[in-house]
């Protein structure tokens, strides 16, 4: 069960999921990726999702971020039940309170990153002139402003992360929600990652959900563990080690242990 | 999405697979131009057909012809209003009241006759008819050997190439007309006819004219020539006649077999007070009637208000005559053309427009990812199906803008190879080639929709694409 403690303003967490179900058919067996999920999540928390492949951990986060919707049971995102919501609603939802980041990066590879970045600001219909300034502070932000002009396959992965983490946040959401975003990066590069993503949390106040299988990196990083075994929670335990760690200065030089 | 982002992202999606829209693109121009091409040759054809129709005079005129007179053109013979006897005679204040209908140009009387002209002392029977001023415009003038009349009262003619033919004793060639209309002039141009004709003379005692004055002097006639008695005597004269004018055309060829094949000046032919084929149906009537004209032309300012015209003099109790109904009849045999034509041409868009379809299909499962990427980072389904309506449009504009100007080449080069065809024949050049302002709107319009139509399946497909499903997709 989710540990109730800090919470929206008005009171109710942030993210709130009462028995979720996901089931997909396959032929005549069903799939139980997600199954009958409660979990509670504060407003400004940073919480790992961890577990084996499988395990519906990446259909947990497909749930939240509006990408999918549950068989049964309810998601309410800031007092928004998502599978009330219609098609357009939920676009919206994606489009302004939900920021993503994957495991390979997703950008758009016929753009450049200042275009990728820009992307979600025209969905969004932010004028014009405005969107120039804010790719390029975003990018800044994340250290690629001498790469706004190159596209994705000339960067490194590092940097391609950094430019989807730029794009996540464009648009100011609220909730920051990662699949694997350090699966593709090698270890060094991982913890800039890290890094940054502890950053956006903490200065900026968002929540965090974040998918892994790797345990020591959520345990470096998150306030809380939340683990997944056949769609069902198996273990919700608060975070000593990052707490502390928080208290440290981020450096990218300290090593972690896949 | 705003309209500029979604051109632009359009734009910049089509130029990503640039070999495969560029194919797709030159799809549509082709078919475009295949339809502007059917169509322009259609459109050339009936601007071509009415431009001779028109020039001939065809269209401007109505024929009047008074109810008495039973031997009209057939045409919408009216059986209501007064009886035929009773129906109101053709003379002058009727041409007068004619004449000052709205949109009238001129009212002419017709006066036609058969009559023997001289030449070089050898009799040749014609129908001869008179003509105004205005004639001088006439299409079949065009290329006139000599000139026309000097004045409406000259004692001039103008014979047709047919006649020429006649009086220098050459049988005229059937099939294939080869005759040069020049080499027939040339030997008759200033050459005098002698026309011996009945006059018709008011009666002998109030006759105030001598023989020999009257074929000159005789006053026009008008209200103030009243007959003192029913009958009239019948005079024989004679009248001098230069030729000025060999036509190549015929300019009568609306009037089928009575048509003439020398004209007179109309004010001349007036003064001549040639006896006609009505008069003698007017020994009877009463002895006020003025001279009475067998019909009367009537010249239109634009072919669009015959009609009204028409409808104008037939109220006055007369019945009318023009080739409205011919040109109804034309305007519907070239509107089944267009339509036959338009088809067509639209067959090869139709083709495109399956192109169309395949080039967006196969981007979606090609940009799969991407539009999962759209939609994971806030798309709506609106979005994504604009997007990929923006394409279709956007191949549409430009394979119309493209295909448009091909068409328009095209045209061109027929027209040019048949003009070089028709020189080859020894004919004149023709036009009939037209791609009007609208047509070029129009066809452009038109790829443009039939892109959208296209654009229907392959923009939904793209917009109900799930995302989680198309992330997971490599």
């Amino acid at each position: 069960m989710g540990t109730p403690g800090r919470s929206t303003p008005n009171g109710s967490p942030a993210i709130r999921a009462e028995q979720l179900c996901r089931h997909y058919r396959m032929g005549e067996a069903v799939i139980r990726a997600v199954d009958g999920l409660n979990l509670q999540v504060r407003a400004g928390e940073f919480v790992a999702l961890l577990g084996s492949s499988g395990s519906g951990k990446s259909s947990v986060l497909n749930l939240i971020a509006g990408l999918d919707r549950p068989t049964s049971g309810s998601v309410v995102v800031h007092d928004r039940d998502l599978a009330k919501l219609s098609r357009e609603e939920l676009a919206g939802y994606r489009l302004r309170t939900v920021g993503m980041v994957f495991q390979s990066f997703n950008l758009i590879a016929s753009m450049t990153l200042a275009e990728n970045v820009e992307l979600p600001m025209r969905f969004a219909e932010v004028d014009r002139g405005k969107r120039d300034s804010l790719a390029r502070e975003a990018l800044t932000r994340v250290g690629l402003q001498a790469r706004m002009n190159h596209r994705p396959s000339e960067l490194s992965g590092g940097e391609q992360q950094r430019a989807a983490l730029a794009r996540a946040l464009i648009n100011r959401p609220q909730l920051l929600l990662a699949d694997e975003p350090t699966g593709n990066l090698d270890s060094r590069t991982g913890i800039e990652i890290m890094n940054m993503v502890r950053e956006f949390n903490r200065q900026l106040g968002m929540t965090v959900v974040m998918v892994t299988h790797e345990r020591a990196l959520a345990e470096r990083y998150a306030d809380r563990l939340i683990f997944l075994a056949d769609g069902k929670l198996v273990g919700d335990q608060a975070n000593s080690v990052a707490a502390s760690a928080a208290r440290i200065e981020p450096s990218g030089r300290e090593a972690v242990r896949p | 999405m705003k309209l500029p982002d979604l051109t632009e992202l359009a734009v910049r999606n089509l130029r990503e697979s640039l070999l495969r829209n560029s194919l797709t693109t030159v799809g549509i121009s082709v078919g475009v131009a295949s339809l502007v091409a059917m169509l322009s040759l259609g459109i050339g054809l009936q601007q071509l057909a009415s431009r001779r129709l028109m020039k001939s005079g065809l269209f401007d005129t109505v024929v009047v012809t008074s109810r008495r007179d039973l031997r009209n053109f057939g045409h919408e013979e009216e059986r209501s209003g007064p009886a035929p006897g009773e129906s109101r005679i053709l003379d002058e204040s009727t041409r007068q009241e004619i004449e000052h209908l709205p949109n009238v140009l001129e009212a002419y009387p017709d006066i036609r006759f058969i009559t023997e002209l001289h030449y070089e002392d050898k009799p040749h029977l014609t129908m001869i008819s008179a003509l105004p001023e205005s004639a001088k415009s006439n299409d079949a003038f065009e290329q006139m050997q000599g000139h026309f009349f000097s004045s409406d009262m000259a004692a001039e003619v103008v014979i047709q190439k047919a006649f020429a033919e006649e009086l220098l004793g050459k049988t005229p060639k059937s099939g294939i007309d080869e005759t040069n209309v020049a080499s027939l002039a040339s030997p008759l141009l200033g050459k005098e006819l002698v026309m011996r004709y009945a006059q018709r003379e008011a009666s002998p005692a109030t006759s105030s004219s001598s023989a020999k004055s009257a074929a000159k002097d005789a006053p026009i006639p008008s209200g103030d020539q009243s007959l003192a008695g029913a009958a009239y005597s019948v005079v024989s004269r004679e009248q001098k006649l230069k030729i000025v004018g060999v036509a190549d055309l015929d300019p009568e060829s609306m009037r089928g077999p009575t048509r003439a094949r020398v004209f007179l000046p109309l004010k001349l032919a007036e003064s001549l007070h040639v006896m006609q084929p009505t008069d003698l149906r007017e020994i009877s009537r009463a002895a006020t009637d003025q001279p009475a004209y067998s019909s009367i032309s009537v010249r239109v300012k634009n072919p669009s208000q015959i009609r009204a015209i028409e409808d104008a003099i037939k109220k006055m109790g007369f019945n009318t005559f023009s080739i409205l109904d011919a040109s109804r009849s034309l305007q519907q045999f070239f509107a089944v053309l267009d339509l036959f034509l338009g088809i067509f041409g639209s067959l090869a868009l139709a083709v495109a427009s399956i192109g169309i379809v395949n080039t967006l299909v196969m981007a979606i499962l090609e940009r799969r990812r991407e539009i999962g990427i759209m939609k994971a980072i806030g798309a709506s389904d609106g979005d994504v199906k604009k997007l990929f309506f923006a394409e279709a449009g956007a191949m549409g504009i430009l394979g119309g803008i493209v295909g448009v100007a091909l068409g328009w080449a095209i045209g061109q080069a027929i027209n040019l190879g048949t003009n070089i065809y028709l020189k080859r024949q020894a004919l004149p050049p023709e036009h009939f080639w037209a791609v009007p302002w609208w047509l070029v709107g129009a066809a452009i319009v038109f790829a443009f929709i039939v892109s959208l139509l296209s654009g229907l399946y392959p923009a939904g497909r793209a917009a109900r694409l799930d995302p989680v499903q198309a992330l997971r997709y490599e």
